[in-house]
């Protein structure tokens, strides 16, 4: 698979956790790809932490890049049963436990459920934005990456670089596989078969634990 | 006495080294006008305290957008915001040494704020347990109630706010557009000093006082933006 496939493969199976009526935080990059593959019964309501419960694409009618955008930037819009709110009540939103499902990427993840990916000291400091409110307050914390970066381990047993949240993560999706983080360690409940499982433990820093209901990916 | 002023009368109530919250998010509901003057005023050593740095190229085609010509003229000394990585100058000028910049969490941002507007001591949150916010000099310690951690974080104050509505009336009240509310709701409640730009000012009346989201007894100067247009 090249980077768009292995990305495409990703959303694919992420789409699969979400349940029709959930209210969905996507993270820039990769997760933004997952509403597309959303079968045709399944409507989730896509919060931005900016500012709108129930974002829609906008259209050429409804383009308003100065009053209406997204947590990129980015110009977008509102769905029919959706509205804006203010800051206040976003992250009231967002750490009351009212989001179900927040999907992100992350530089490093770890066995304990950690994930780091907000700043490399001395190198690089994006910042957070809401992605720390969120890792604690969604109800599941989904984080769909690629399992390696250029063939470095992502999947830790201790992240290295300082944490976004700790213990926060629900499960790790990537082209190898699907992680449960649990309080034993990482669970591979699925793989992908054009892995050997030796290929995905050789990939991982951390210790998978392989589940007795293993199966493919689909 | 009247609200209503002048865009440079209002950029000469800001002295060198104040302390300033900015609306907005990335850009959308900055005050452009306004921020457009101010990087102009040569108005030096501010204090920013606004979401992010907004990024270099607007949606009007100007090089800079919002908040971030301030970054750009070197105006800003220390900045507080949750997210910086869209403006690379920030990151420019905090790894030379220039830029002191504190990052805090989005939603601990917003309610520091809030806190400091509505007369809390501070804002108890979970969000950051655990990560080097608790080494932030605006986390004031850790508290366990009821088995579960939170952090106790410092209130925001500021000397202005700067906000922006699409419309205001001649009460001083509030509507914003699309989702512009963003910060400016909280920062409204938490400044010395509240300026308020209007993208147009209407009649009383004109805004239903449900539809008011900032009343006019938090808002000092009104001043009119106008339609935006390239600054």
């Amino acid at each position: 698979m090249d980077k768009a496939q292995i990305k495409e493969f990703i959303a694919k199976r992420v789409a699969k956790e979400l349940k029709d009526g959930d209210v969905v935080n996507l993270g820039i990059g990769l997760p933004t790809l997952i509403p597309q593959f959303l079968p045709e019964d399944v409507h989730v309501i896509l919060q931005a932490e900016n500012g709108i419960i129930g974002a829609a694409p906008a259209t050429a009618e409804t383009i308003d890049p100065l009053h209406v955008v997204d947590a990129s930037g980015q110009p977008t819009y509102v769905s029919p049963t959706g509205c804006y709110i203010d800051s206040i009540t976003s992250f009231g939103l967002i750490r009351g436990g009212h989001v179900d499902a927040t999907i992100l990427g992350g530089l490093e993840v770890d066995e304990e459920g950690s994930l780091s990916n907000w700043i490399i000291p001395g190198k690089k400091m994006p910042g957070m934005g809401g992605a720390m409110d969120l890792l604690v307050g969604a109800k599941n914390v989904i984080v769909a990456m690629e399992h390696t970066a250029k063939g470095k381990h992502k999947i830790l047993k201790k992240c290295r670089l300082p944490y976004t949240a700790v213990n926060c993560i629900t499960k790790i999706i990537t082209e190898m596989c699907v992680l449960e983080c649990t309080s034993e360690g990482l669970l591979m409940t699925e793989y992908n078969p054009e892995f050997t499982l030796e290929e995905i433990q050789a990939a991982t820093e951390a210790t998978l634990i392989i589940s007795p209901e293993l199966k493919p990916m689909v | 006495m009247s609200k209503f002023i002048s865009i440079e009368e209002a950029v000469k109530l800001i002295p060198d080294g104040a302390s300033v919250m900015f609306g907005g998010f990335m850009g959308c509901g900055n005050a452009h006008k306004f921020i457009d003057a101010l990087s102009k005023s040569g108005v030096k050593d501010l204090t920013m305290i606004c979401n992010d740095g907004s990024m270099p190229g607007g949606f009007m085609g100007e090089d800079y957008y919002g908040v971030a010509k301030l970054i750009h003229n070197k105006q800003v000394k220390k900045l507080i915001a949750t997210h910086v990585g869209l403006n690379p100058e920030v990151g420019i000028q905090s790894f030379d040494g220039s830029l002191e910049t504190i990052l805090v969490p989005q939603g601990s941002f917003v309610e520091m704020i809030r806190a400091s507007g509505a007369g809390l001591g501070g804002v108890l949150t979970p969000t950051g347990v655990g990560t080097i916010i608790e080494d932030s000099p605006l986390c004031l310690g850790k508290q366990t109630i009821n088995g579960r951690d939170y952090l106790l974080m410092a209130p925001i104050h500021a000397d202005f706010a700067v906000i922006s509505g699409y419309k205001i009336d001649k009460g001083g009240n509030v509507w914003y557009k699309g989702d512009t509310s963003n910060f400016s709701i909280a920062m409204a409640t938490a400044a010395d000093t509240v300026i308020a730009e209007a993208e147009m000012i209407v009649e009383l009346g004109e805004i239903a006082p449900e539809d008011v989201r900032t009343s006019g007894v938090f808002v000092d100067y009104v001043v009119e933006g106008g339609l935006y247009q390239r600054g």
